[in-house]
Protein backbone atom coordinates (compact mmCIF):
# COMPACT_ATOMS: atom_id res chain seq x y z
CA UNK A 1 0.00 0.00 0.00
CA UNK A 2 1.25 3.48 -0.93
CA UNK A 3 0.36 6.30 0.74
CA UNK A 4 1.52 10.26 0.39
CA UNK A 5 2.80 11.74 3.88
CA UNK A 6 2.67 14.70 5.53
CA UNK A 7 4.93 14.72 8.55
CA UNK A 8 4.26 18.65 9.26
CA UNK A 9 6.47 20.64 11.55
CA UNK A 10 6.07 18.99 14.80
CA UNK A 11 7.22 15.70 13.85
CA UNK A 12 10.98 17.31 12.79
CA UNK A 13 11.44 18.46 16.06
CA UNK A 14 9.00 18.06 19.54
CA UNK A 15 7.15 14.67 17.81
CA UNK A 16 10.50 13.17 16.59
CA UNK A 17 9.93 10.31 18.49
CA UNK A 18 6.57 9.90 16.91
CA UNK A 19 7.43 10.88 13.69
CA UNK A 20 10.25 7.59 13.78
CA UNK A 21 7.77 5.61 15.36
CA UNK A 22 5.15 6.16 12.52
CA UNK A 23 7.90 5.80 9.60
CA UNK A 24 8.90 2.69 11.12
CA UNK A 25 5.57 0.97 12.07
CA UNK A 26 4.47 1.67 8.61
CA UNK A 27 7.35 0.26 6.83
CA UNK A 28 7.32 -2.81 9.22
CA UNK A 29 3.24 -3.59 7.95
CA UNK A 30 4.39 -2.90 4.11
CA UNK A 31 3.18 0.50 4.15
CA UNK A 32 5.34 2.68 1.42
CA UNK A 33 5.26 6.07 2.59
CA UNK A 34 5.98 9.36 0.14
CA UNK A 35 6.67 12.49 1.59
CA UNK A 36 5.27 15.53 -0.19
CA UNK A 37 7.67 16.98 -1.57
CA UNK A 38 8.63 20.26 -0.28
CA UNK A 39 5.74 20.54 1.93
CA UNK A 40 5.27 23.56 3.96
CA UNK A 41 3.63 24.51 7.41
CA UNK A 42 -0.21 23.69 7.72
CA UNK A 43 -0.68 26.86 9.80
CA UNK A 44 -1.75 25.10 12.66
CA UNK A 45 -4.04 27.53 15.22
CA UNK A 46 -2.73 30.50 14.82
CA UNK A 47 -3.69 30.82 11.00
CA UNK A 48 -7.33 29.85 11.45
CA UNK A 49 -7.31 32.41 14.53
CA UNK A 50 -5.81 35.04 12.28
CA UNK A 51 -6.98 35.29 8.89
CA UNK A 52 -8.51 32.56 7.15
CA UNK A 53 -7.79 33.03 3.98
CA UNK A 54 -4.27 32.52 4.92
CA UNK A 55 -5.44 28.94 7.01
CA UNK A 56 -6.97 27.49 3.55
CA UNK A 57 -4.20 28.52 2.06
CA UNK A 58 -1.22 27.27 3.41
CA UNK A 59 -2.58 23.35 3.48
CA UNK A 60 -4.21 24.22 -0.04
CA UNK A 61 -0.79 24.34 -1.53
CA UNK A 62 0.18 20.84 0.25
CA UNK A 63 -2.91 19.10 -0.53
CA UNK A 64 -2.30 20.32 -4.77
CA UNK A 65 0.91 18.96 -4.53
CA UNK A 66 -0.44 15.63 -2.61
CA UNK A 67 -2.78 15.84 -5.70
CA UNK A 68 -0.56 15.48 -8.48
CA UNK A 69 0.62 11.95 -7.09
CA UNK A 70 -3.27 10.78 -6.47
CA UNK A 71 -2.50 8.68 -3.00
CA UNK A 72 -4.13 9.36 0.20
CA UNK A 73 -1.98 11.38 2.55
CA UNK A 74 -1.13 9.97 5.85
CA UNK A 75 -0.92 12.83 8.22
CA UNK A 76 0.55 11.89 11.67
CA UNK A 77 -0.37 15.01 13.42
CA UNK A 78 -4.20 16.04 14.62
CA UNK A 79 -3.41 19.15 14.40
CA UNK A 80 -2.48 19.19 10.56
CA UNK A 81 -5.27 16.55 10.25
CA UNK A 82 -7.97 18.84 11.42
CA UNK A 83 -6.70 22.08 9.13
CA UNK A 84 -6.25 19.89 5.98
CA UNK A 85 -9.68 18.55 6.61
CA UNK A 86 -10.81 21.89 7.38
CA UNK A 87 -9.34 23.72 3.90
CA UNK A 88 -10.24 21.02 2.13
CA UNK A 89 -13.79 21.18 3.14
CA UNK A 90 -14.33 25.16 2.20
CA UNK A 91 -11.92 24.74 -0.96
CA UNK A 92 -14.87 21.79 -2.31
CA UNK A 93 -17.93 24.01 -1.11
CA UNK A 94 -16.96 27.45 -1.38
CA UNK A 95 -16.55 28.06 -5.43
CA UNK A 96 -15.13 31.83 -5.18
CA UNK A 97 -12.96 30.64 -2.45
CA UNK A 98 -11.46 27.68 -4.50
CA UNK A 99 -10.65 30.15 -7.31
CA UNK A 100 -8.91 32.88 -5.38
CA UNK A 101 -6.74 30.38 -3.60
CA UNK A 102 -6.12 27.73 -5.97
CA UNK A 103 -5.26 30.71 -8.89
CA UNK A 104 -1.71 31.31 -6.66
CA UNK A 105 -0.67 27.51 -6.30
CA UNK A 106 1.78 26.01 -8.57
CA UNK A 107 0.16 22.78 -8.79
CA UNK A 108 -3.33 22.32 -10.01
CA UNK A 109 -5.56 21.12 -7.30
CA UNK A 110 -8.21 18.87 -7.57
CA UNK A 111 -9.93 18.24 -4.15
CA UNK A 112 -9.01 14.31 -4.62
CA UNK A 113 -6.67 13.17 -2.60
CA UNK A 114 -8.05 11.81 1.05
CA UNK A 115 -7.01 13.01 3.81
CA UNK A 116 -6.47 10.18 6.16
CA UNK A 117 -4.90 9.26 9.95
CA UNK A 118 -2.64 6.70 11.03
CA UNK A 119 -4.89 5.71 13.47
CA UNK A 120 -7.61 4.72 10.78
CA UNK A 121 -4.99 3.19 8.33
CA UNK A 122 -3.63 1.01 10.99
CA UNK A 123 -6.75 -0.14 12.34
CA UNK A 124 -9.27 -0.60 9.23
CA UNK A 125 -6.50 -0.48 6.02
CA UNK A 126 -3.82 -3.29 8.06
CA UNK A 127 -6.65 -4.57 10.44
CA UNK A 128 -6.78 -5.77 14.02
CA UNK A 129 -5.85 -9.39 13.10
CA UNK A 130 -2.89 -8.50 11.02
CA UNK A 131 -1.41 -6.52 14.46
CA UNK A 132 -2.16 -9.41 16.69
CA UNK A 133 0.12 -11.57 14.43
CA UNK A 134 2.66 -9.51 14.42
CA UNK A 135 3.17 -9.25 17.90
CA UNK A 136 5.86 -10.66 19.92
CA UNK A 137 5.67 -9.10 22.78
CA UNK A 138 2.65 -8.59 24.24
CA UNK A 139 2.42 -5.36 26.35
CA UNK A 140 0.97 -7.00 29.36
CA UNK A 141 0.37 -4.71 32.63
CA UNK A 142 0.34 -1.64 30.46
CA UNK A 143 -2.98 -0.29 31.37
CA UNK A 144 -3.15 2.67 28.77
CA UNK A 145 -6.06 4.97 28.50
CA UNK A 146 -6.77 6.33 25.30
CA UNK A 147 -6.70 10.17 25.06
CA UNK A 148 -7.96 11.52 21.37
CA UNK A 149 -8.13 15.24 21.96
CA UNK A 150 -10.08 17.59 20.07
CA UNK A 151 -8.29 17.85 16.61
CA UNK A 152 -8.92 13.68 15.25
CA UNK A 153 -12.47 14.48 16.20
CA UNK A 154 -13.91 17.77 15.54
CA UNK A 155 -15.89 19.17 14.22
CA UNK A 156 -17.59 15.62 13.51
CA UNK A 157 -18.63 16.25 10.15
CA UNK A 158 -15.29 17.84 8.71
CA UNK A 159 -13.34 15.40 10.17
CA UNK A 160 -15.00 12.07 9.60
CA UNK A 161 -13.13 10.13 11.95
CA UNK A 162 -15.76 8.07 13.82
CA UNK A 163 -17.68 8.58 16.73
CA UNK A 164 -16.75 12.13 18.15
CA UNK A 165 -18.22 11.12 21.83
CA UNK A 166 -16.59 7.70 22.22
CA UNK A 167 -13.75 7.05 19.84
CA UNK A 168 -12.28 3.47 20.27
CA UNK A 169 -9.67 2.57 17.51
CA UNK A 170 -7.11 3.43 19.60
CA UNK A 171 -8.60 1.16 22.44
CA UNK A 172 -8.35 -1.44 19.94
CA UNK A 173 -5.27 -1.19 18.83
CA UNK A 174 -4.41 -0.76 22.18
CA UNK A 175 -6.04 -4.56 23.52
CA UNK A 176 -4.38 -6.14 20.30
CA UNK A 177 -0.85 -5.71 21.29
CA UNK A 178 -1.56 -7.06 24.75
CA UNK A 179 -2.54 -4.24 26.55
CA UNK A 180 -5.44 -3.83 29.05
CA UNK A 181 -7.11 -0.71 27.95
CA UNK A 182 -8.59 1.28 30.50
CA UNK A 183 -12.05 2.89 29.96
CA UNK A 184 -12.47 6.68 30.79
CA UNK A 185 -15.05 9.89 30.37
CA UNK A 186 -12.07 11.69 29.38
CA UNK A 187 -10.75 10.42 26.24
CA UNK A 188 -11.96 13.46 23.75
CA UNK A 189 -11.93 16.23 26.33
CA UNK A 190 -9.27 19.24 25.63
CA UNK A 191 -5.79 19.45 26.55
CA UNK A 192 -5.82 23.14 25.88
CA UNK A 193 -3.49 23.17 22.73
CA UNK A 194 -1.64 25.96 21.63
CA UNK A 195 -2.42 27.98 24.22
CA UNK A 196 0.05 25.84 26.28
CA UNK A 197 2.99 28.73 25.65
CA UNK A 198 0.92 31.67 26.18
CA UNK A 199 -1.39 31.01 29.05
CA UNK A 200 0.80 27.84 30.69
CA UNK A 201 -0.91 28.25 33.81
CA UNK A 202 -4.82 27.11 32.39
CA UNK A 203 -2.94 24.04 30.47
CA UNK A 204 -1.29 23.08 33.76
CA UNK A 205 -4.78 22.82 35.35
CA UNK A 206 -6.56 20.96 32.20
CA UNK A 207 -3.78 18.30 32.29
CA UNK A 208 -3.97 17.69 36.03
CA UNK A 209 -7.51 16.64 35.60
CA UNK A 210 -7.07 14.72 32.86
CA UNK A 211 -3.86 13.00 35.18
CA UNK A 212 -6.31 12.29 37.89
CA UNK A 213 -9.06 10.92 36.29
CA UNK A 214 -6.66 8.85 34.18
CA UNK A 215 -5.44 7.49 37.65
CA UNK A 216 -9.59 7.53 38.60
CA UNK A 217 -9.87 4.67 35.82
CA UNK A 218 -6.56 2.67 36.87
CA UNK A 219 -4.39 3.45 34.42
CA UNK A 220 -0.51 3.31 34.54
CA UNK A 221 -0.03 5.45 31.69
CA UNK A 222 -1.62 7.48 28.75
CA UNK A 223 -1.60 6.45 25.37
CA UNK A 224 -2.12 9.34 22.15
CA UNK A 225 -1.88 10.37 18.66
CA UNK A 226 -1.37 13.94 18.37
CA UNK A 227 2.12 15.94 19.35
CA UNK A 228 0.46 18.48 20.65
CA UNK A 229 -0.96 17.08 23.14
CA UNK A 230 1.95 14.99 23.81
CA UNK A 231 3.64 18.16 24.56
CA UNK A 232 1.30 19.12 27.22
CA UNK A 233 0.76 16.09 28.52
CA UNK A 234 4.59 14.60 29.02
CA UNK A 235 5.54 18.64 30.01
CA UNK A 236 2.35 20.26 31.54
CA UNK A 237 1.54 17.97 34.38
CA UNK A 238 2.99 18.35 37.90
CA UNK A 239 3.18 16.87 40.87
CA UNK A 240 2.27 12.93 41.94
CA UNK A 241 -0.57 12.55 39.81
CA UNK A 242 1.61 12.77 36.81
CA UNK A 243 1.80 9.54 34.55
CA UNK A 244 3.68 8.50 31.34
CA UNK A 245 2.24 9.13 28.11
CA UNK A 246 2.94 7.23 25.23
CA UNK A 247 2.23 7.57 21.55
CA UNK A 248 0.47 5.09 19.96
CA UNK A 249 3.03 3.95 17.68
CA UNK A 250 5.79 3.69 20.22
CA UNK A 251 3.77 1.37 21.81
CA UNK A 252 3.27 -0.65 18.32
CA UNK A 253 6.64 -0.63 17.92
CA UNK A 254 7.59 -1.78 21.02
CA UNK A 255 4.81 -5.22 20.74
CA UNK A 256 6.64 -5.35 16.86
CA UNK A 257 9.68 -6.03 18.50
CA UNK A 258 11.06 -2.89 16.29
CA UNK A 259 14.47 -1.08 17.06
CA UNK A 260 14.18 2.20 18.33
CA UNK A 261 11.36 2.40 21.53
CA UNK A 262 14.73 2.45 24.25
CA UNK A 263 15.65 5.97 22.08
CA UNK A 264 12.10 7.14 21.82
CA UNK A 265 11.80 6.86 25.25
CA UNK A 266 14.71 8.85 26.40
CA UNK A 267 13.36 11.71 24.45
CA UNK A 268 10.32 12.14 26.46
CA UNK A 269 10.31 14.78 29.66
CA UNK A 270 8.44 12.07 31.74
CA UNK A 271 10.57 8.97 32.34
CA UNK A 272 8.50 6.10 31.23
CA UNK A 273 11.64 3.63 31.37
CA UNK A 274 11.08 2.99 35.48
CA UNK A 275 7.27 1.57 33.97
CA UNK A 276 8.62 -0.20 31.37
CA UNK A 277 11.39 -1.71 33.41
CA UNK A 278 9.00 -2.72 35.92
CA UNK A 279 6.92 -4.52 33.61
CA UNK A 280 9.30 -6.35 31.69
CA UNK A 281 8.50 -4.86 28.56
CA UNK A 282 12.85 -3.81 27.50
CA UNK B 1 -23.35 48.98 6.07
CA UNK B 2 -25.52 45.96 7.68
CA UNK B 3 -25.56 45.57 11.21
CA UNK B 4 -22.86 44.36 13.37
CA UNK B 5 -25.24 41.25 13.27
CA UNK B 6 -25.54 41.40 9.48
CA UNK B 7 -21.27 41.37 9.02
CA UNK B 8 -20.84 38.75 11.84
CA UNK B 9 -22.92 36.16 9.29
CA UNK B 10 -21.86 37.18 6.27
CA UNK B 11 -17.97 36.52 7.53
CA UNK B 12 -18.87 33.49 8.81
CA UNK B 13 -20.40 32.20 5.59
CA UNK B 14 -22.39 29.10 6.70
CA UNK B 15 -24.99 28.51 9.45
CA UNK B 16 -26.71 32.34 10.79
CA UNK B 17 -25.96 32.39 14.76
CA UNK B 18 -29.64 33.37 14.86
CA UNK B 19 -30.49 29.87 15.00
CA UNK B 20 -28.86 29.49 18.48
CA UNK B 21 -31.84 29.23 21.09
CA UNK B 22 -29.88 29.31 24.11
CA UNK B 23 -30.18 25.98 25.37
CA UNK B 24 -26.11 26.74 27.20
CA UNK B 25 -25.54 23.07 25.79
CA UNK B 26 -22.29 24.49 24.06
CA UNK B 27 -21.13 26.69 27.56
CA UNK B 28 -21.28 23.56 29.61
CA UNK B 29 -18.87 21.35 27.68
CA UNK B 30 -16.57 24.35 27.06
CA UNK B 31 -13.44 23.68 28.76
CA UNK B 32 -12.69 26.83 28.66
CA UNK B 33 -15.90 28.28 30.10
CA UNK B 34 -14.83 29.39 33.84
CA UNK B 35 -11.99 31.89 32.77
CA UNK B 36 -13.68 33.55 29.75
CA UNK B 37 -15.36 37.36 30.84
CA UNK B 38 -18.16 35.93 28.49
CA UNK B 39 -19.22 32.39 27.83
CA UNK B 40 -19.76 30.82 24.77
CA UNK B 41 -23.61 31.05 24.11
CA UNK B 42 -23.40 35.05 25.68
CA UNK B 43 -21.25 36.05 23.04
CA UNK B 44 -23.96 35.35 20.85
CA UNK B 45 -26.91 36.87 22.67
CA UNK B 46 -23.85 40.15 22.51
CA UNK B 47 -23.62 39.64 18.71
CA UNK B 48 -27.47 39.98 18.49
CA UNK B 49 -27.27 43.02 20.94
CA UNK B 50 -24.77 44.70 18.72
CA UNK B 51 -22.34 44.73 21.43
CA UNK B 52 -19.40 44.58 19.23
CA UNK B 53 -17.25 46.91 21.08
CA UNK B 54 -17.08 44.60 24.42
CA UNK B 55 -16.66 41.90 22.58
CA UNK B 56 -13.86 42.72 20.40
CA UNK B 57 -12.52 43.90 23.92
CA UNK B 58 -13.36 40.82 25.44
CA UNK B 59 -10.51 37.98 26.88
CA UNK B 60 -12.87 35.29 25.67
CA UNK B 61 -12.39 35.49 21.89
CA UNK B 62 -8.30 34.82 22.77
CA UNK B 63 -9.01 32.21 25.66
CA UNK B 64 -10.98 29.67 23.36
CA UNK B 65 -8.87 27.17 22.43
CA UNK B 66 -10.53 25.70 19.51
CA UNK B 67 -11.42 22.23 20.94
CA UNK B 68 -14.69 22.50 18.12
CA UNK B 69 -16.58 20.85 21.38
CA UNK B 70 -19.59 23.15 21.34
CA UNK B 71 -20.25 23.40 17.34
CA UNK B 72 -19.83 19.67 17.62
CA UNK B 73 -22.50 19.23 20.47
CA UNK B 74 -25.10 22.17 19.22
CA UNK B 75 -27.95 20.82 18.14
CA UNK B 76 -28.45 23.47 15.72
CA UNK B 77 -24.53 23.46 14.31
CA UNK B 78 -23.84 26.94 15.11
CA UNK B 79 -20.16 27.31 14.32
CA UNK B 80 -19.42 28.88 17.53
CA UNK B 81 -15.44 28.46 16.89
CA UNK B 82 -15.96 30.01 13.53
CA UNK B 83 -17.65 32.95 15.09
CA UNK B 84 -14.72 33.64 17.10
CA UNK B 85 -12.33 33.73 14.40
CA UNK B 86 -14.39 36.29 12.75
CA UNK B 87 -14.55 38.44 16.13
CA UNK B 88 -10.84 38.08 16.52
CA UNK B 89 -10.10 39.39 13.09
CA UNK B 90 -11.94 41.95 13.43
CA UNK B 91 -10.67 42.99 17.22
CA UNK B 92 -6.92 42.72 14.62
CA UNK B 93 -8.63 45.22 12.23
CA UNK B 94 -10.19 47.46 14.57
CA UNK B 95 -6.78 48.27 16.02
CA UNK B 96 -7.87 46.88 19.73
CA UNK B 97 -4.63 46.29 22.14
CA UNK B 98 -6.21 42.53 22.83
CA UNK B 99 -7.16 41.11 26.92
CA UNK B 100 -4.85 38.68 26.12
CA UNK B 101 -1.71 40.50 24.53
CA UNK B 102 0.80 36.83 25.08
CA UNK B 103 -2.13 34.73 22.87
CA UNK B 104 -1.80 37.25 19.84
CA UNK B 105 1.84 37.44 20.36
CA UNK B 106 2.29 33.68 20.04
CA UNK B 107 0.06 33.94 16.82
CA UNK B 108 2.55 36.67 15.35
CA UNK B 109 5.86 34.86 16.32
CA UNK B 110 4.20 31.51 14.95
CA UNK B 111 3.55 32.98 11.49
CA UNK B 112 6.26 35.31 11.37
CA UNK B 113 8.29 31.71 11.52
CA UNK B 114 6.48 30.30 8.51
CA UNK B 115 6.66 33.23 6.57
CA UNK B 116 10.15 33.22 6.74
CA UNK B 117 10.93 29.63 6.42
CA UNK B 118 8.09 27.61 5.30
CA UNK B 119 8.28 25.88 8.34
CA UNK B 120 8.16 26.14 11.87
CA UNK B 121 11.01 24.87 14.68
CA UNK B 122 8.67 24.82 17.12
CA UNK B 123 11.30 24.57 20.24
CA UNK B 124 13.66 27.52 18.69
CA UNK B 125 10.07 29.30 18.19
CA UNK B 126 9.27 28.97 21.19
CA UNK B 127 11.87 29.35 23.17
CA UNK B 128 12.62 33.23 21.35
CA UNK B 129 8.73 33.88 22.03
CA UNK B 130 9.61 33.01 25.71
CA UNK B 131 12.54 35.33 25.65
CA UNK B 132 10.99 38.10 24.15
CA UNK B 133 7.58 38.51 26.46
CA UNK B 134 10.16 37.74 29.36
CA UNK B 135 8.03 34.95 30.31
CA UNK B 136 8.21 31.54 32.03
CA UNK B 137 11.36 31.42 32.90
CA UNK B 138 11.03 27.68 33.76
CA UNK B 139 9.95 27.18 30.12
CA UNK B 140 13.39 28.25 29.05
CA UNK B 141 14.69 25.73 31.12
CA UNK B 142 12.37 22.99 28.92
CA UNK B 143 13.80 24.13 25.97
CA UNK B 144 17.34 23.74 27.12
CA UNK B 145 15.93 20.38 27.86
CA UNK B 146 14.74 19.40 24.77
CA UNK B 147 18.25 20.86 23.37
CA UNK B 148 20.15 18.54 24.56
CA UNK B 149 18.10 15.42 23.82
CA UNK B 150 18.68 16.55 20.49
CA UNK B 151 14.73 17.61 19.66
CA UNK B 152 15.97 21.23 18.95
CA UNK B 153 18.06 21.26 16.14
CA UNK B 154 18.95 24.44 14.73
CA UNK B 155 19.46 23.54 11.19
CA UNK B 156 15.76 21.76 10.57
CA UNK B 157 15.28 22.00 6.92
CA UNK B 158 12.96 24.17 5.71
CA UNK B 159 10.62 24.85 2.65
CA UNK B 160 12.55 25.70 -0.59
CA UNK B 161 10.22 27.13 -3.19
CA UNK B 162 9.80 30.20 -0.36
CA UNK B 163 8.50 32.30 -3.54
CA UNK B 164 5.17 30.22 -3.35
CA UNK B 165 5.22 30.97 0.59
CA UNK B 166 5.67 34.74 0.07
CA UNK B 167 2.70 34.38 -2.78
CA UNK B 168 0.48 32.68 -0.26
CA UNK B 169 1.19 35.44 2.22
CA UNK B 170 1.05 38.12 0.16
CA UNK B 171 -2.03 37.24 -1.72
CA UNK B 172 -4.36 36.71 1.94
CA UNK B 173 -2.55 39.82 3.26
CA UNK B 174 -5.30 42.32 4.98
CA UNK B 175 -4.75 45.84 3.91
S1 LIG C 1 -25.43 24.79 21.97
FE1 LIG C 1 -26.01 25.88 20.09
S2 LIG C 1 -28.17 26.39 20.36
FE2 LIG C 1 -27.39 25.84 22.39
S3 LIG C 1 -26.77 27.81 23.29
FE3 LIG C 1 -24.96 26.97 22.30
S4 LIG C 1 -24.95 27.82 20.22
FE4 LIG C 1 -26.99 28.15 21.09
S1 LIG D 1 -14.19 25.81 20.65
FE1 LIG D 1 -13.81 27.49 22.09
S2 LIG D 1 -15.85 28.14 22.74
FE2 LIG D 1 -16.11 26.13 21.79
S3 LIG D 1 -16.03 24.67 23.50
FE3 LIG D 1 -13.93 24.86 22.68
S4 LIG D 1 -12.95 26.47 23.90
FE4 LIG D 1 -15.18 26.64 24.24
Amino acid sequence: MDFSYYPGCSLHSTGKEYGQSVELVSEALGLKLHELNDWSCCGATSAHSTNFELSVALPARNLAIADQKGLDIMIPCAACYNRFKTAQHNLNHKEALRATITAGLDDNYSGKAAVRSPIEIFHQDIGLETLKSRVVKKLEGLKPVSYYGCLWLRPSDICDFEDAENPMMLDEIMTSLGAESRNWSFKTDCCGGSLTVSKSDLVEKMVGRLMRMAREAGANCLVTACPLCMANLDMRALGEDALPTFYFTELMALAMGLKGPQNWFGLHNFDPMPLIRSLQLL
Amino acid sequence: MGSFLDDVNQRIDGVDIQNCYHCQKCTSGCPMAQVMDFKPNEIIRMVQAGRKDALLRSSAIWLCASCETCVTRCPNAVDIPRLIDVLREMSLEAGVVPQEREVVQFHESFLGTVKRGGRVNEPLMIVSFKIKTGTYFNDVIVGLKMFMKGKLSLFSPRTKNMQAIRRIFRSTAKS
